[in-house]
């Protein structure tokens, strides 16, 4: 819920309403991995830290 | 407690964690010294909590946490980076995503968990900007009541480069580079091109250019086809990158390899194989450019706030190259660089900023600074030491009367040894500044290479700094104000420089470097300058007796100073560490805290030949 509140405060500070479909998209795409167990690792990018 | 705070730098490279108390720092360290993992990024759970110990406190004795930068802005950054690239990128989106959903946007809820394993907290967490912290470690442990700030890297959220003004207790931000426009990106993907590992490799890329042949067409046509194609370079110091030659923003490597092949005419270097004269020839341009990007930079942000003073920060502050090159222009009267000046500053950035800006104390500048010369980490006492020592079966003397054992470890080193050093408290940021260094003569010219090859076990082109008594810097470099963090490359001074050999410019890599090029040539590049230490008697006493002592001896108020590691391994932390690395290497003596080791009274570690293979060549 914090994390919900935060996220929203957050568009709305920064007015990019926009990516919230992506965001939310990319939530249930998040749910999807931890249910279905599979890895989070990413090899190293330079820039997505 | 109030205005006690701990500043957390994680999850990308270099994790860290400092400590502070009414403005005052008490600790700060590297994970990575406790891990032994080099660059180590986990959570610093070992250096958090090595610092509340030094501090003596609780974790809810805290009055906060402060973690560097913004994470939701950072993944806006990539959704938008991404967005803006599509339908390229696919793949790195695919990796990348997951562990953002799955486990970085819940930032907080990650940094709670980890803290929880330190005490019970509900502890109220702050998220200061990525720049914002870098300036934060630039300005306030300064000496200057107001200053120009300029902070330089490769990315945090959306800023690659700040430029700013400190006055007082606070930070205002004038202008800001964004990405992909970044001018550490913009040298890491010359990193990679010539072989090195991005995030770790930069510095060997600045220790490669001096052997590039500055009077050459191809070192010429280089500058020419990087600022022709490759970055666009404003009078202000504003960079736009062609993203036509750069793969970081969507893909899995810096650069589209074809592209600068055909720019350059030779293929990207393979890690670890030859490194031809082209490969040296491109280190320097990409060099030379990336001064005038940091010089037009800096006189920028003079004429933006009109200060004398400049501080510093960001990784492309560890360039001192182009630090160095700064001093030259004289666009300031003063300068001061953080000395953790990477990520793992950032922690130290982000608590006080907690401190000066968001509970808004006042701030009362120190002289020389409030670094403490940078000795923030642990230290272990002589009981501590000997107990180890017994256990491990070590033949030692020990020697209550410091004048003595430094004027012993004076003479070992005049005599050609090489020396493992370890005093006091160990040092925040990359650079050993002599409680945790190898030690030697840097007027014997066999020293560079029995250090890099039977010491650090390292490239052989790469050089080594000295340190010098701060009173003695003007008798062998051209500098006159003190270098204690070892962050400015400036030359040695002319009388003490050997004429150079005809033809030298095209002669092979190692005929170049093996030439004896001044008196005090381990510590003069193959270009005549040096990356300076110089040690104040006040900062770091027992540091400044043994360089006395050595000056004694010789005359020379000046010795060859590098880390207390090999390749690959993070700078020893404790006396374990460093027995463990004195017997592995070909180092002669060590002195740890007041007792003295020599190598031939020693038995070699048991089970221990394959030790090579425990570090990653970095």
């Amino acid at each position: 819920m914090e994390f919900l509140k935060e996220l929203w405060g957050f568009l709305k500070e920064r007015k990019k309403f926009w990516l919230m479909p992506i965001i939310v998209v990319l939530l249930i795409f998040g749910v999807l991995i931890v249910l279905t167990g599979g890895s989070a690792i990413a090899p190293f990018i330079y820039t997505i830290f | 407690m109030k205005n006690a705070f701990l500043g957390i730098s994680a999850y990308y490279h270099d994790s860290a964690a400092a400590l502070i108390i009414d403005g005052e720092i008490i600790a700060a360290a590297h994970e990575e010294r406790f891990t032994r993992k080099k660059h180590d990024s986990s959570f610093p759970i070992n250096a958090a909590k090595y610092c509340l110990e030094e501090a003596g406190l609780n974790l809810n004795d805290l009055e906060a946490v402060i973690f560097y930068d913004k994470p939701f802005i950072k993944f806006e950054r990539l959704l938008e980076t991404y967005h803006a690239f599509t339908p390229k990128g696919l793949t790195s989106f695919l990796s990348a995503i997951p562990v953002w959903i799955k486990e970085k946007v819940f930032m907080k809820k990650m940094l709670r968990d980890e803290l929880a394993k330190l005490g019970d907290n509900n502890l109220k967490l702050l998220f200061p900007e990525h720049h914002l912290s870098h300036a934060a470690s630039a300005f306030y442990p300064s000496p200057f009541e107001d200053a120009a700030i300029l902070t330089i890297d490769g990315v945090g959220e959306w800023a690659t480069a700040i430029l700013g003004k400190g006055s007082q207790n606070s930070i205002e931000v004038y202008r800001e580079l964004h990405f992909p426009h970044s001018v550490g990106l913009l040298y890491s993907a010359f990193t990679y091109y010539c072989g090195f590992k991005v995030n770790s490799g930069e510095y060997k890329l600045m220790g490669l250019a001096p052997y590039g042949n500055k009077n050459s067409a191809e070192t010429s046509n280089y500058i020419k086809i990087i600022k022709d194609s490759i970055v666009d370079i404003k009078e202000d110091g504003s960079i736009f990158l062609n993203m036509d030659y750069f793969n970081f923003a969507t893909g899995l490597r810096m650069t589209h390899d074809k592209k600068w092949e055909s720019l350059f005419g030779f293929p990207p270097r393979s890690e670890e194989s030859e490194i031809t004269q082209n490969y040296m020839n491109l280190a320097l341009a990409i060099q030379i450019v990336t001064e005038e990007i940091v010089i037009k930079l800096a006189r920028s942000v003079k004429k933006l706030c009109g200060s004398n003073n400049l501080v510093m920060a960001g990784g492309v502050a560890l360039n001192s190259v182009a630090n160095g090159k700064i001093i030259e222009e004289k666009i300031f009267e003063k300068i001061w660089i953080q000395p953790a000046a990477g990520d793992a500053g950032g922690a130290l950035g982000a608590a006080l900023t907690a401190y000066y800006i968001w509970r808004s104390n006042e701030r009362k500048p120190i002289s020389p600074d409030s670094m403490q010369g940078a000795y923030l980490g642990p230290k272990f006492s002589n009981r501590e030491i000997e107990k180890y020592l017994r256990k491990v079966g070590a033949k030692y003397s020990f020697h209550p009367d410091f004048e003595k054992l430094s004027a012993t470890t004076a003479k070992k080193i005049a005599d050609g040894n090489v020396i493992g050093w370890f005093q006091g408290r160990m040092e925040f940021g990359p650079r050993a500044l002599g409680n945790r260094s190898i030690l030697g003569d840097a007027r014997n010219p066999e020293m560079q290479k029995k250090m890099n090859l039977k010491i650090k076990y390292r490239e052989g082109f790469r050089p080594f700094a000295p340190t010098v008594l701060e009173e003695d810097i003007d008798s062998f470099f051209d500098l006159d104000s003190p270098s204690p963090y070892m962050l400015l490359v400036v030359p040695v001074l002319e009388n003490r420089r050997n004429d150079l050999p005809e033809r030298y410019e095209s002669k092979p890599l190692y005929e170049k470097l093996y030439f004896t090029r001044s008196d005090v040539p381990a510590i003069t590049h193959i270009d005549y300058s040096a990356r300076i230490q110089s040690v104040n008697k006040k900062t770091n006493p027992r540091y400044w007796s043994l360089i006395n002592e050595f000056k004694k001896i010789t005359g020379y108020g000046v010795i060859v100073n590098t880390s207390f590691n090999v390749r690959g391994e993070p700078i020893v932390c404790t006396p374990e560490d460093a027995y463990r690395c004195f017997l592995r290497t070909e180092m002669d003596y060590l002195v740890l805290g007041d007792f003295f080791l020599d190598k031939k009274d020693q038995i070699p570690l048991a089970g221990d030949s394959n030790w090579k293979e425990e570090f990653k060549l970095d």
